[in-house]
C-alpha cells in the first residue's frame, strides 16, 4: 500500500506516496478509505463526476477528498477507483477533472469531519510524488 | 520546541517569549505544571501556539490551556483575541466543529434511590439520542426551516416547544448568536444539517450521566442546584456535518483571501481574513449560523435525555427526575467580546478552540443567578474518570479573555489507543465499575479509552492553582451513551 498512517494525537496523519500527481491522489482516497474502515457494496456500482480549479495542486487534493467525505456522509456512498486529470490553465490556475467509481457503503467505522491544509505540502521526489494529510476526526 | 525555550512565570504559569520566532507577534501564555508541558512536548502543540501567534492583529498574548495537544494548525486548548476591526478572523482556529460544547442537567433525585434503573436509563437514552456515524437526528426540517434553525438556534427549539425558558436563559448567548446568516452557508452544508439535528454523531462526543460526588463551593453549588449523591447528565456534542462543511468552505475560500491581504502564515490551516473585510464578515455570519444549530442540536438532545429521564422514573419514583439547566458552554468559538488589555477597553474577536469561555462574577451577560459566583464552566472527564463543574473568575478576565480549559485533552494517538486496549475489555472493565456503557462502535469506545487522556483531575488543579477558574463540584460517570 502507497500510503501509511503517522502518529497525531487526536486526529489522523496520512503520508502518501505515488509516481505521479493522478496517481498521488487516488492512493490519498483509498488511505483514507483505509483509515474510516470504508468497505463498499458488490454491486451495483456507481459513477460521480467531479470538477474543480483551485491555486495549486494542494487546494485540489483538499477539494477532492472532501468531495468524498461529503459522499460518506450524505449519500452513504464511497469510491475505490478514480480517473483523475490535472492540468493548470495559468498562473494560479490549477484545475481537475475526475471520474469517482464506487458504491453503497456496507459500513464505516469512523467518520472523518474535514481534511485540513495543516502543514499540507505536495512534494516532488526522486521516486515520484509524496504528502501527508492531516484530517479532522 | 521544549521547555527550554519557555520562560517560568510560576509552577502553573510559562510563556514563550516573540523571540522565539522571528513571526511571532505576541507571547504565548501557558497554563501548565511542567509535569502537564512534559507530557504534551513531544507533539507540536508548542509550535502550533507559536504559529498561532503570528496571526495579524492579535492583542494580549496567545493563551493555552493545560489540556492543549496538538492540532491542525491551532493547538487544541488554545485562545487567540484579534482587534476589531483591523484584526482578523481565521476558521481554523476556531475548528470544523463548530460550537462544539457541553449542556449540564441536573436532577433533585438521588443516585442511591435508582441505581438499580441505570441499565434501563442508559437504553432509554441510547434509544431515544441518536449517535454513530452519519445518523440522522430525531427532526427533519426542509432547507426552509433549516434557515430559521440557523438564525434563532435555541429559540427556534422553544418555538417548536422543545425547550423552556429557563433552558435558554442558562445557555451562553441565550442559545442565539446575533448576527447568523444563514444565506452566508453553502447549500451542501445545509444539505447536510438538515437531517441531523437533534443528533450526537460519532468520535468523543456523548452523553453521560454522572453522579454529583464531592461539592467544593456550596455557594455556587446551591446556585447551580447541585447536590450532592443526585444524577446530572452531561450533553457534549456540536454543529455536525453542517458545522464541518462550513469551515472546509471558507478554509477553501480564505486560501485566496490571503493572497489579496497578503497576509503569510507559517501553516495554510490558519488562514484568515481582516474581521471587517467582506470575507471576514460571511464567515462570521456563516460561523454564527452554525453554532446556533450547535445550540438547537444540543437542546433536542436535552429535550430527548428528559423523554428517557421521564419513562425511567415517572411514576416510579415521585418527584426530582426532571432535568434542569444547569449550564450550556461552547468550546470552540470566535465571539466578539470587549476586554481589558493593558488599562484599556478592547473590542475584540476571541478565538477559543478547545477553551470554555469562564466569565467571571459580575459579568452581565450571565443569568442573574449567576453573576454573583461567576459562569458555570462545564469540564467532561473522560469516560471512566472524573468530570468538572467550575466558575469562572475575576483573574480569568484578566489573564486568559475570560477561559478555561476545555476537558482532559488526548496524549494518545487513537491508533496507539487501539493498539492497546481492547473495546470489550475497557466496556467490562466500566461496567464491572458500575458504569453502564453503550456504543455503536467498540473500536471507537477504545479509541476514547480513559488512558488516552491525561487526568482530568490534574488539568482542573492547574487552572484552580492559576486562579483562571474555581471548583465547585466533581461528577462520577455512571451511563456513558457513545456514537
Amino acid at each position: 500500500m502507497p500510503f501509511e498512517e503517522l502518529p497525531h494525537t487526536a486526529d489522523w496523519a496520512l503520508r502518501v506516496w505515488a509516481a505521479n500527481l493522478p496517481a498521488l491522489f487516488s492512493e490519498a482516497a483509498r488511505g483514507m478509505n483505509t483509515l474510516s474502515g470504508a468497505a463498499l457494496d458488490a454491486a451495483p456500482r456507481l459513477e460521480r463526476d467531479f470538477v474543480a480549479s483551485g491555486a495549486d495542486a494542494e487546494s485540489l487534493l483538499v477539494a477532492f477528498l472532501s468531495e468524498l467525505v461529503y459522499y460518506a456522509e450524505q449519500e452513504h456512498t464511497g469510491f475505490d477507483s478514480f480517473g483523475i486529470e490535472l492540468g493548470v490553465a495559468g498562473k494560479d490556475t490549477h484545475w481537475l477533472r475526475a471520474v469517482f467509481h464506487g458504491a453503497r457503503l456496507s459500513q464505516l467505522h469512523k467518520a472523518i469531519k474535514a481534511v485540513t491544509y495543516h502543514r499540507l505540502d505536495i512534494v516532488q521526489t526522486a521516486h515520484g510524488y509524496e504528502v501527508t494529510i492531516v484530517f479532522d476526526v | 520546541m521544549n521547555i527550554d525555550n519557555l520562560i517560568k512565570i510560576s509552577d502553573y504559569e510559562w510563556e514563550i517569549p516573540t523571540h522565539v520566532r522571528h513571526n511571532m507577534r505576541v507571547p504565548v501564555r501557558i497554563f501548565a505544571t511542567r509535569d502537564l508541558l512534559e507530557q504534551v512536548i513531544e507533539d507540536k502543540s508548542l509550535e502550533q501556539a507559536a504559529n498561532a501567534a503570528t496571526l495579524p492583529g492579535l492583542v494580549g498574548h496567545v493563551v493555552v490551556m493545560p489540556d492543549m495537544h496538538q492540532g491542525y494548525g491551532f493547538p487544541i486548548g488554545g485562545v487567540a483575541a484579534t482587534e476589531y476591526p483591523r484584526g482578523v478572523v481565521s476558521p481554523g482556529a476556531i475548528g470544523y466543529d463548530i460550537n462544539c460544547g457541553v449542556r449540564l442537567l441536573a436532577s433533585r433525585l438521588a443516585h442511591e434511590s435508582v441505581k438499580d434503573d441505570m441499565d434501563r436509563l442508559a437504553t432509554l437514552l441510547n434509544n431515544y439520542c441518536p449517535s454513530g456515524v452519519g445518523t440522522e437526528g430525531v427532526v427533519s426540517v426542509t432547507v426552509h426551516e433549516l434557515d430559521a434553525v440557523l438564525r434563532d438556534g435555541a429559540q427556534w427549539a422553544l418555538k417548536h416547544g422543545y425547550a423552556t425558558e429557563n433552558d435558554l436563559r442558562r445557555t451562553e448567548e441565550g442559545g442565539r448568536l446575533e448576527g447568523a446568516k444563514p444565506e452566508k452557508v453553502s447549500q451542501r452544508a445545509k444539505q447536510r444539517g438538515r437531517e441531523q439535528i437533534g443528533s450526537l454523531g460519532a468520535g468523543n462526543h456523548f452523553i453521560e450521566v454522572d453522579v454529583i460526588d464531592e461539592i467544593f463551593d456550596e455557594e455556587a453549588a446551591s446556585a447551580m442546584g447541585l447536590v450532592r449523591g443526585n444524577l446530572a447528565v452531561q450533553i457534549h456534542c456540536g454543529s455536525r456535518g453542517l458545522g464541518h462543511q462550513v469551515c472546509t468552505d471558507y478554509v477553501q475560500d480564505f486560501q485566496g483571501a490571503v493572497r489579496r491581504y497578503g497576509i503569510e502564515l507559517p501553516d495554510r490551516e490558519l488562514v484568515c481574513a481582516p474581521l471587517d473585510s467582506p470575507e471576514g464578515q460571511a464567515y462570521l455570519g456563516a460561523m454564527r449560523a452554525a453554532a446556533n444549530f450547535a445550540f438547537a442540536n444540543r437542546q433536542l438532545l436535552a429535550f430527548s435525555a428528559r423523554r428517557a429521564f421521564e419513562e425511567a422514573f415517572a411514576g416510579k419514583v415521585k418527584r426530582g427526575w426532571e432535568l434542569t439547566p444547569v449550564y450550556d458552554i461552547t468550546h470552540n468559538m470566535g465571539k466578539i467580546e470587549t476586554h481589558e488589555i493593558d488599562g484599556r477597553l478592547v473590542k475584540v474577536c476571541v478565538h477559543r478552540k478547545g477553551a470554555t469561555r469562564a466569565f467571571g462574577p459580575g459579568t452581565p451577560e450571565l443569568p442573574e443567578e449567576y453573576r454573583a459566583i461567576g459562569q458555570p464552566v462545564i469540564i467532561p472527564g473522560s469516560m471512566g474518570t472524573a468530570s468538572w463543574v467550575l466558575a469562572g473568575t475575576a483573574e480569568s478576565m484578566k489573564r486568559s479573555f475570560g477561559s478555561s480549559c476545555h476537558g482532559a485533552g488526548r496524549v494518545m494517538s487513537r491508533a496507539k489507543a487501539k493498539r492497546e486496549v481492547r473495546g470489550e475489555d475497557l466496556r467490562n472493565e466500566l461496567q464491572r465499575r458500575g458504569i453502564q456503557i453503550r456504543t455503536g462502535s467498540l473500536a471507537g469506545l477504545a479509541e476514547e479509552a480513559p488512558q488516552a487522556y491525561k487526568d482530568v483531575d490534574d488539568v482542573v488543579e492547574t487552572v484552580s492553582a492559576a486562579g483562571i477558574a474555581r471548583k465547585v463540584a466533581r461528577l462520577r460517570p455512571v451511563a456513558v451513551i457513545k456514537g
